[in-house]
């Protein structure tokens, strides 16, 4: 009996291990917990995007893209263990959907030669590829979408801040903690004031926060939130009656799961966006034909098109263009996770390039180099319309301020190469 | 049949008092070591150490340290995921100030800095008992895990609050760090384990460990016969904690390798560990390492019959897991509140007599 249960177990452990064949591009995704609500739709978007190569294209190159899924929970143990089970597999690159993960990652991933892409998470400044060889992390990062926000405001208020009060309402973890001193550097350069207000994972509970914002009468708040802990701030924005138009969301704060239980109250709210919305590009052509006609739409394809699944979508058109140049640069169609970093490298996604993929002017052109990891760091802002129920995008794509990034990047990755004991590449 | 004893004589007290009185539990004692040491590193791939058994090694150091606290001297805490986060940024702080001395000599440290801690927030406990005394480390608990997060030099000042274990070797081994290959991270936390261990078992079965029941069973009694509550608490906070924070060192440079204070060392691993010792039987050596077995191996456990045979979506196996695991739980409280060590006792029992029970 007790025999019979070990080889049991053993088995169920080996079972884990699935065999070598096509491109394996592991889905290390969530879709229980806290974050659950926001992780299902991304896990959707990324999944359905290469169901559709498989099945308009058969693939990339000829090679079937397997995606296996891993639940995470967004927790950095089990994203380990997800790490573990499928890098085996051949995976080629991850994207784990969590900055705590990455963070665990990086260092992992360039011991085992894994390109990791985390776009818009992770390590800012994981930008600078002289040091951080093995992760990519365009079109844009949490810097870039601090400086786009705070150019917004600029534009906002005819090119001066100062004397203005700017609140940051963060997740108190590595995710939350990434802006602030960029959001620092730029109250001193714009001259407003900066304060920050931590709110404990995972979020339900900020009703003190809130308390001071409504003392302390800031002009504008930004946020840095995830999944429960957005609903909940927006919601407690709008019951202390804080003008939403003065609201504004990071990436991660602005989908329609974390406007929606808000209902009217979270009309007007902004927030930041490195990608279109919406079904209005002709990719959802395809894949209604290829992938939800069909049946085969990750979990019946309920949030097509929403914030999340675009986004998710899009990384995996990332990921998808990297590989194609991959296996332009090796000269084969079965390529390794080494020579998908060089595709990395050398990825070039121009305008015309998104058109032809059906996704016109969905993101910024990306351009990245040894140097450059993180494409030019373009962000755009949109905005709630709680009576149409829908994402509208109100500023075009905006540079961020590079005068005041790029010395935080090469300060934060040098300070990362001295601890790691990295040579500088390039 | 399972035991023969006959023949078994013991001549000596010593003989008599030892850990494992029985020659084939003892054997299977040796069998079970000289496995662990010889031949599980030689198979061991990266996901098994990584997924399966490092954090079981770990949680196994952590669930006796708690059981010291809980089990041997009856004072019910909640905050060993604070003091597990003392052990981590200990050992991040050591570890990056003091490249030079030796991360085996860390991590004692880092124990013992925990252990300073642990008699500090222990001092309550002289006038506090019972639910009132969970809530004082509980508090204990949230004011660790917002200190590291509020005071940027525990964290070298990084942007993110994240520390991030640097390489460090043993015997020109890399056991912290990325490169750290699958065998040298098993290795350590066994080692670390089997000391603590045995010096936990002989420890319980000493002088301490008899005042550490006194006062479990019935303080006002312990006192009466001349157990000092004072130490004998304050040592049993002191050795708890110096456990907690290692097993919080490993799991921070070893197995982890980074760390957010608020994600790795929340409420939830105090929880964790309660139930770990819960499960798997309070105040007994082995009941900490089938506690930590049935909650760090279950869920991988689970997770790979649904997802990887079956083929479960990794959602709903996330969900039945947890149900599955819960009612276990329950189950088990149920049948046997003395958890996972007494149902081995009563197996042993059993087997001794088996096949002709009285």
């Amino acid at each position: 009996m007790k025999l019979k249960f070990t080889t049991l177990a053993a088995g169920a452990f080996m079972a884990a291990a699935p065999a070598m064949a096509d491109l394996v591009v592991p889905n290390l995704s969530y879709r229980t917990g806290p974050y659950g609500a926001n992780g299902t739709q991304y896990a959707d978007g990324f999944n359905d995007y290469f169901t559709l190569l498989n099945e308009r294209d058969g693939g990339i190159g000829g090679e079937t893209i397997r995606v296996p899924e891993c639940e995470t929970a967004y927790n950095t143990e089990k994203g380990v263990e997800c790490y573990e089970a499928t890098k085996g597999g051949g995976a080629l690159v991850y994207n784990p959907l969590s900055t705590g993960i990455t963070y665990q990652l990086i260092p992992k991933a360039a011991a085992d030669q894994i390109p990791l892409y985390t776009p818009g998470y992770g390590r800012t400044s994981a930008k600078n590829g002289a040091v951080f060889e093995w992760v990519f992390n365009a079109p844009a990062n949490y810097w870039d979408g601090a400086s786009v926000a705070v150019k917004y405001l600029l534009d906002e208020n005819g090119g001066d801040l100062s004397g203005k009060k700017i609140a940051l309402v963060y997740h108190n973890s590595a995710y939350g903690k990434e802006p602030i001193r960029t959001l620092e550097e730029l109250a001193e350069k714009h001259g407003f004031t900066f304060s920050a207000l931590p709110i404990d994972p995972p979020g339900q509970e900020q009703k003190s926060q809130w308390l001071q914002t409504r003392r302390d009468r800031p002009d504008y708040v930004l946020m840095w939130g995830w999944g429960v802990m957005n609903q909940t701030a927006i919601q407690e924005a709008a019951n202390i009656r804080f003008p939403m138009e003065n609201f504004i969301g990071t990436y991660w704060s602005g989908s329609e799961v974390d406007v929606q239980p808000v209902g009217a109250a979270a009309n007007g709210y902004k927030a930041l966006t490195f990608h279109g919305v919406g079904m209005d590009y002709p990719i959802y052509d395809d894949m209604k034909q290829y992938v939800i006609d069909p049946g085969k739409a990750s979990q019946g394809g309920q949030f097509v098109g929403s914030v999340l699944y675009s986004r998710g979508m899009y990384a995996a058109v990332v990921i998808a263009e990297a590989i194609a140049k991959a296996q332009e640069l090796a000269g084969t169609s079965q390529i390794t996770p080494a020579q998908l970093r060089d595709g990395f490298e050398a990825l070039e996604i121009s305008a015309e390039r998104l058109e032809e993929l059906g996704l016109p002017d969905f993101g910024p052109a990306i351009t990245m180099s040894c140097e450059n990891h993180g494409g030019s760091g373009m962000a755009r802002v949109q905005q709630w319309d709680a009576t149409e129920r829908k994402w509208t995008l109100i500023t075009d794509f905006t540079e961020p301020d590079q005068d005041v990034l790029g010395p935080l990047i090469a300060e934060d990755s040098e300070a990362y190469a001295k601890e790691a004991g990295i040579e500088p590449r390039c | 049949m399972f035991y023969r004893e006959a023949g078994d004589f013991k001549t000596t007290y010593r003989d008599d008092g030892q850990t494992f009185p029985i020659r084939l539990d003892r054997w299977g004692y040796y069998v079970i070591l000289a496995a662990a040491f010889l031949v599980v590193p030689i198979y061991i791939d990266a996901y098994w150490a990584n997924a399966v058994l490092v954090p079981f090694l770990i949680y196994a150091i952590a669930a006796l340290g708690l059981n010291v606290l809980t089990g041997y001297a009856g004072q019910v805490s909640l905050g060993t995921g604070g003091f597990m986060a003392v052990g981590a940024y200990a050992v991040y702080k050591l570890m990056t100030s003091f490249p030079e001395v030796s991360i085996v000599i860390h991590i004692l440290l880092a124990g013992g800095i925990t252990a300073a801690v642990g008699v500090l927030f222990g001092l309550p406990s002289l006038r506090i008992k019972g639910f009132y005394l969970a809530v004082a480390t509980l508090a204990a608990q949230f004011f660790l895990v917002w200190l590291f997060n509020k005071v940027p030099w525990f964290y070298n000042y990084s942007a993110s609050g994240q520390i991030t274990a640097p390489t460090r070797r043993v015997f020109g081994y890399a056991v912290t760090g990325p490169t750290t290959s699958a065998p040298a991270k098993y290795l350590i936390c066994l080692c670390f384990l089997f000391v603590l261990a045995w010096a936990v078992r002989n420890l319980t079965r000493g002088t301490l460990g008899r005042k550490w029941m006194a006062i479990r069973d019935m303080d006002i009694a312990a006192e009466i016969i001349g157990v000092n509550p004072l130490t004998a608490k304050l040592s049993a906070f002191a050795v708890s904690s110096f456990l907690i924070g290692i097993a919080g060192a490993l799991l921070f440079a070893v197995y982890l390798g980074a760390a957010d204070a608020n994600e790795a060392f929340g409420i939830n691993k105090s929880f964790l560990v309660l139930f770990m010792i819960i499960i798997g039987g309070l105040g007994s050596i082995f009941g900490s390492f089938a506690g930590a077995a049935f909650l760090v191996l279950l869920p991988v456990l689970l997770k790979n019959i649904l997802v990887g045979s079956f083929g479960w979506p990794t959602n709903l196996a996330a969900h039945i897991e947890l149900m599955i695991v819960g009612a276990l739980i329950v189950f088990f409280l149920i049948v046997e509140p003395h958890g996972l060590a007494r149902l081995w006792q009563l197996t042993k029992e059993k087997l001794r007599l088996w096949p002709f029970p009285h």
